[in-house]
Formats: structure tokens, C-alpha cells, sequence
């Protein structure tokens, strides 16, 4: 090699270099953007591919499936009462909600009704794992924006909630409590009591977040005007629970079709927001996780009483039919449509899971906001992965 | 079909304690099929009506939009809940992935099934039925509409452009069972890897797992490390 076949050789690549540079200056266009599927901000296993325009979202496209269980699957070959235990693992922040509307949908096929004493503990359990559910979404929420004291002090407060719920069930996160026809156990003594100091507890919580996050001038900031659902286009997403509520919609299952609980006994209040934004999403489930906590005051103070289990068969057939019943969960409405054909097992069971529906909103939600806000918006959504990918 | 009414008949309805309601809901059912029939007429082929509880529709293919259509625009169902198939296919494994210990308390007579093809509610003529559930949340109105879907041909319209929400439903049914939606703007695969070949919510993919370990069934079979294996716990000990 001479030398001047080297200075050939450095002009040719310096050129090469230069178009190299051009290119990535042209593609630099669409920059794609992976978050997750580790990612502090997702919950889970949410995998978000981001194309970016310079900070703007051009489209995001959530990767699901990281943590698809194949419930759907599962549940054809577990007999009814082994079904519980897969399902309390969808939405494992407020796992008793999980089993309730699948129960409700085996009774209703068996045309068995739970015992008011037995109904009335699933509607105290029912809320209280939206408490504990909703409650994590409070402090999490904070720490969207950067705020860490909020986090804190929400798994601080939940630590009670879960006491009580362990107390009564034996589980803290899956309870496996609820059985067709009634429930496993009555109550522990002593824990009605103790379940009141703790209700007050939770409003004093709420007041807390309240002067914390709320009024916050940063969080306001980061979270009025930010991912503005429309009512019209929530619908036909199929958006439920605070979600919906949040953009005006005035519905609650617990309200509106109550099946199987004893809501509608009671003296509570659905709240609405017209903002549609994820402040309003915060504000709604703020308000919601008081309203709960003053459910579950008025039936402690209510609790009839009697057996909390009907006479149901030891082993247990359904008969043949189709049954889908919907609650409202602290995620929003989930229901079971369950196909029996008379066996031991399910012939086939539908999960509709809240969070799938209030996800599927995101590639259409994310379109055009900042970088920042994409964590955010998700974050006010507010999703549990296992309810995704179920 | 031996469908039984509800059994919440107290909680039933708007109001707590009143019998008016469900008999209100319940004509405001049979007001919803006699508008469905008149706009779809002989496309609209099944139905099926549960006083003051539910009602189902079944739909020609050729309809399955211009039903969702009508349900959004025309009566005012926006609201959009879910979309998945069903297979109809008995067992192919008969009860065998089951667990034996089930069965036999539960009096199954054999591990064979009987092979024969019975849709549930509201008929059916295919092995694969695709169903959707829309809500009409002003009145409190709820319809599942069910779709027959031909073997030899396993697509459907895509209800996308009218329900948006239905966009990944129908990416997961096309997964779980292969069948195509046609129009839709992204069909791919949601959960399972895009290398992935079955589709495993059909009734004759087999669940290798259960066939690799049989399930232990409702008695705890493996004994405590202090107990006797003493056969005592075979009957007795179900968790009911």
C-alpha cells in the first residue's frame, strides 16, 4: 500500500461517512422510541413503541402480552370452584373484585342466591378491595409527576386496608374467598371494629392526598388539559369505571345493573367529571375511594344476620346455559360470559377484563402528546398488566 | 336450552324492591328485538330473550356490520364491551384432561364425549360463532349479538369502523382462533409471538401442560410431609 492509495482509501470513507450522516439526518424523521417492557412507569410488563417526532408522539403502539396467562384456556379444563384461584390473579390490586362477577355468573346459571349476610360481606370485601386498589393509583400517581412522598404514604395506608382484608380471608392479595352460593367464612371477631378505625382512616387519606397532590400547582400543571377523552369516543372504545366517569359519563354498574350485591341499599353517590382529562381521572377516583370507604361504614353498621352460605351441592355441576354478568371493579367493568354445558367445567369462559378496553384507547390517546406525558396519561389511566394480558 | 331465569330478582331492575322495573326493562327488551328484526328482517336469524335479564341475537354474516351499524346510530348502543368467538367443537380428548379425580366424584359415566355439535343460546349452524356484547348505557340495555362463522371460510366483516374498541379484540380472536377479520387495519398477533403456529383458544389444540402433568383435581392427592400415606383422603376432604 502506498501512501497516496491510503489518502484515497481516508477520502472514501470520510465520504461514506457523510452519506452515512445524511441518512440518519433523513431518518432521523421518525425516531422510534421503546419503553418497557421494564420500565418503572408501566405497571408490568407494558412494552410502548413510540415513533417520535422530535418530543411529539407521531404513534405508540403498546406490545402486549409479556404476561399472557391463557386464563381462557385454563379455566375449560378447572372445575368452578378451582377457577378462583386462577382468576383472583387478573387484577392482583383488588383480587376479591376479580372473583365476585365470575360467582355471580355460576349462580345464575345454578339459580342459587347467596344469603343477605353473605352478600352483604361480598359487597364489604367487594369495596374494600377497590379501596386498596384505588388507593395504590393515588400514590402512584404522584409519583407520575415526580412527586415520591405520595407513594409512601399511599402503601402506608394500604398496609391497613390488607390487614383487615387478610384478617377476614386469609389472603392479602388473593383472598380465594368468595364460593358459589356464599362465602368461605364469616367474619373474625373483633374485625368490625377494627375495620371502622381503619374506613377513617382511609378519609383522612383521602384528605391527605387531597392538600398533597391535588392542589399541587405541578401536578395540576402536568395533568389538566393532558389526554383529553371525549366522551363519544370512550364509549365506542369501550373505556369503563373512573374512565368514562371522568369524561361526563354518568354510569355505574353498581348503581345502574346490580346483580348479586347489595350497593343499591345503600346511600352513595356516582361521581362524574366533564374534563374528560387526567386530572379529572385523579379527581374521580379520589372521590370514588371515599365513597367506598362510607359503603363500607354504613354496612358494618347494617351487617344482618344468618348464614353466609347456601345450600349448595358438595361437588359441583352447572347446568347447561349461557350467563354473563358484569360488576363494576376498581378498574372498571368486568365480566364473565360463561358457557356451561352442564359439566364440571366451563365449556368456555369470556373474560372482559377492565383494563383491556381502557388500554386499547392508548394508541389513539397518545397520538401527538409530549414525551413526558406519555407516563402520565398512561399512569391516570391507570391499568393492572394481569388485566390485560389475563 | 335449559337457561334459567334470574335468580336476583329483588336487586333487579333501577329500584331496589319493586317488580315494575323488570317488567319495564323486559319490554323495553322485546321493543329492541322487534326494532332489530324490522331493520334486519331475514338476516336476523336466532334470538333469544331472558325476561328482565338479557337478550341474544344471532346475525347472517352478511349483516354482522350493518347490525352494529344500526345498534350504534340507530338505538343508541354506543357503548362497545367486548368481541371474541366461541368454538363449538366438543373435546377432541374427551375428558381426559380433566382431572380423573373430578370426574369420578362428579359421575362422568366415561372419559368419551359425545361428539356431536350443539350451539347454545339463540341456535347456530357452524362450529365457530363469533359474538360481541354492546351496552346502551342511557336505558340500561345490554344485547350479545352472535355471528355464525362457515369452516370453509373463517372471516367476518371487522367491526373496526364502528366500534373502534374492537380493534384488539379482534386481533386476539383472530389469534386464539384463526379466524380473519376482514378490514381491519392491523391484524397481527397481540399476546402469542408472531412466529406462533395453533391457535390455541380451539377446542382441538391440546393443553400440553395438562398433558404432561395431570391435574390433581379437587383432593389434595400429595400427602403432608408428616402424614401417613394412608389412602383416607380419596373421597372425603373435597374444598367445596
Amino acid at each position: 500500500m502506498t501512501a497516496i492509495s491510503d489518502r484515497e482509501q481516508l477520502a472514501y470513507l470520510a465520504a461514506q461517512a457523510a452519506d452515512a450522516r445524511v441518512n440518519v439526518e433523513l431518518e432521523s424523521e421518525g425516531m422510534t422510541l421503546n419503553i418497557g417492557p421494564q420500565h418503572p412507569a408501566t405497571h408490568g410488563t407494558l412494552r410502548i413503541v413510540a415513533k417520535l417526532d422530535g418530543e411529539q408522539v407521531l404513534s405508540a403502539d403498546p406490545v402486549m402480552g409479556y404476561m399472557h396467562r391463557g386464563y381462557e384456556k385454563l379455566a375449560e379444563v378447572r372445575t368452578y370452584p378451582q377457577v378462583t384461584t386462577l382468576i383472583n390473579r387478573i387484577d392482583w390490586v383488588g383480587s376479591f373484585a376479580n372473583e365476585v362477577p365470575f360467582i355471580l355468573a355460576a349462580e345464575k346459571l345454578m339459580d342459587v342466591e347467596a344469603p343477605p349476610r353473605a352478600q352483604w360481606i361480598r359487597t364489604i370485601l367487594f369495596e374494600m378491595s377497590r379501596i386498596a386498589n384505588i388507593t395504590l393509583f393515588l400514590g402512584d400517581m404522584g409519583l407520575q409527576v415526580g412527586a415520591v412522598t405520595p407513594a409512601f404514604f399511599a402503601f402506608r395506608d394500604r398496609e391497613h386496608v390488607l390487614n383487615q382484608i387478610e384478617a377476614a380471608t386469609g389472603g392479602r392479595f388473593h383472598p380465594n374467598f368468595d364460593r358459589i352460593g356464599g362465602l368461605k367464612d364469616d367474619l373474625p371477631a373483633g374485625w368490625i371494629t377494627e375495620t371502622r378505625r381503619v374506613m377513617k382512616k382511609m378519609r383522612s387519606f383521602c384528605d391527605e392526598m387531597e392538600q398533597l397532590v391535588q392542589g399541587n400547582e405541578i401536578f395540576e400543571a402536568r395533568t389538566r388539559g393532558i389526554g383529553v377523552i371525549p366522551a363519544d369516543v370512550g364509549l365506542s372504545y369501550g373505556l369503563s369505571g373512573a374512565n368514562i366517569r371522568a369524561s361526563g359519563v354518568d354510569w355505574d354498574v353498581r348503581r345502574d345493573n346490580p346483580c348479586g350485591m347489595v350497593h343499591n341499599e345503600l346511600d352513595w353517590k356516582v361521581w362524574t367529571h366533564p374534563d374528560g382529562d387526567s386530572f379529572a381521572r385523579f379527581w374521580v377516583r379520589l372521590q370514588e375511594v371515599r365513597e367506598s370507604t362510607k359503603m363500607v361504614d354504613q354496612m358494618l353498621d347494617g351487617l344482618p344476620s344468618g348464614p353466609i352460605m347456601a345450600k349448595v351441592p358438595r361437588i359441583i355441576k352447572v347446568p347447561a346455559g349461557e350467563a354473563y354478568v358484569e360488576t363494576e371493579n376498581p378498574l372498571g367493568v368486568m365480566g364473565y360470559y360463561v358457557v356451561s354445558k352442564g359439566d364440571l367445567t366451563p365449556f368456555r369462559v369470556k373474560i372482559r377484563s377492565a383494563s383491556f378496553n381502557n388500554i386499547s384507547i392508548a394508541p389513539w390517546l397518545l397520538k401527538g402528546v409530549y414525551v413526558p406525558d406519555i407516563v402520565t396519561i398512561l399512569g391516570s389511566l391507570y391499568f393492572i398488566l394481569g388485566d390485560i394480558d389475563r | 336450552m335449559s337457561r334459567l331465569s334470574s335468580t336476583d330478582t329483588p336487586t333487579e331492575g333501577e329500584v331496589p324492591n319493586a317488580e315494575e322495573p323488570a317488567a319495564a326493562t323486559d319490554e323495553a327488551r322485546a321493543g329492541l328485538l322487534e326494532a332489530l328484526t324490522g331493520e334486519l328482517g331475514e338476516a336476523l336469524v336466532g334470538s333469544h330473550l331472558d325476561p328482565g335479564d338479557d337478550l341474544w341475537v344471532r346475525v347472517e354474516r352478511g349483516a354482522w356490520v350493518h347490525t352494529g351499524e344500526f345498534l350504534k346510530t340507530g338505538l343508541g348502543f354506543q357503548y362497545f364491551s367486548f368481541l371474541s368467538a366461541i368454538d363449538w367443537l366438543p373435546s377432541p380428548f374427551g375428558r381426559d384432561m380433566d382431572a380423573q379425580v373430578d370426574l369420578r366424584l362428579g359421575h362422568a359415566e366415561s372419559s368419551e364425549i359425545d361428539q356431536t355439535i350443539e350451539q347454545g343460546v339463540a341456535g347456530g349452524d357452524t362450529r365457530f360463532q363469533v359474538f360481541a356484547r354492546v351496552n346502551d348505557i342511557v336505558n340500561g340495555l345490554a344485547v350479545t349479538l352472535k355471528c355464525d362463522v362457515p369452516d370453509d371460510d373463517l372471516s367476518i366483516d371487522s367491526w373496526v369502523p364502528v366500534y373502534a374498541g374492537a380493534n384488539w379484540h379482534e386481533r386476539e380472536c383472530r389469534e386464539m382462533y384463526g379466524i380473519d377479520f376482514v378490514g381491519h387495519p392491523g391484524l397481527r398477533n397481540i399476546y402469542l409471538p408472531a412466529e406462533f403456529e395453533g391457535n390455541p383458544l380451539r377446542k382441538d389444540y391440546p393443553l400440553l401442560a395438562r398433558r404432561m402433568k395431570p391435574w390433581p383435581g379437587i383432593v389434595d392427592v400429595e400427602k403432608m410431609p408428616g402424614e401417613d400415606d394412608a389412602d383416607e383422603a380419596t373421597e372425603e376432604g373435597s374444598d367445596s
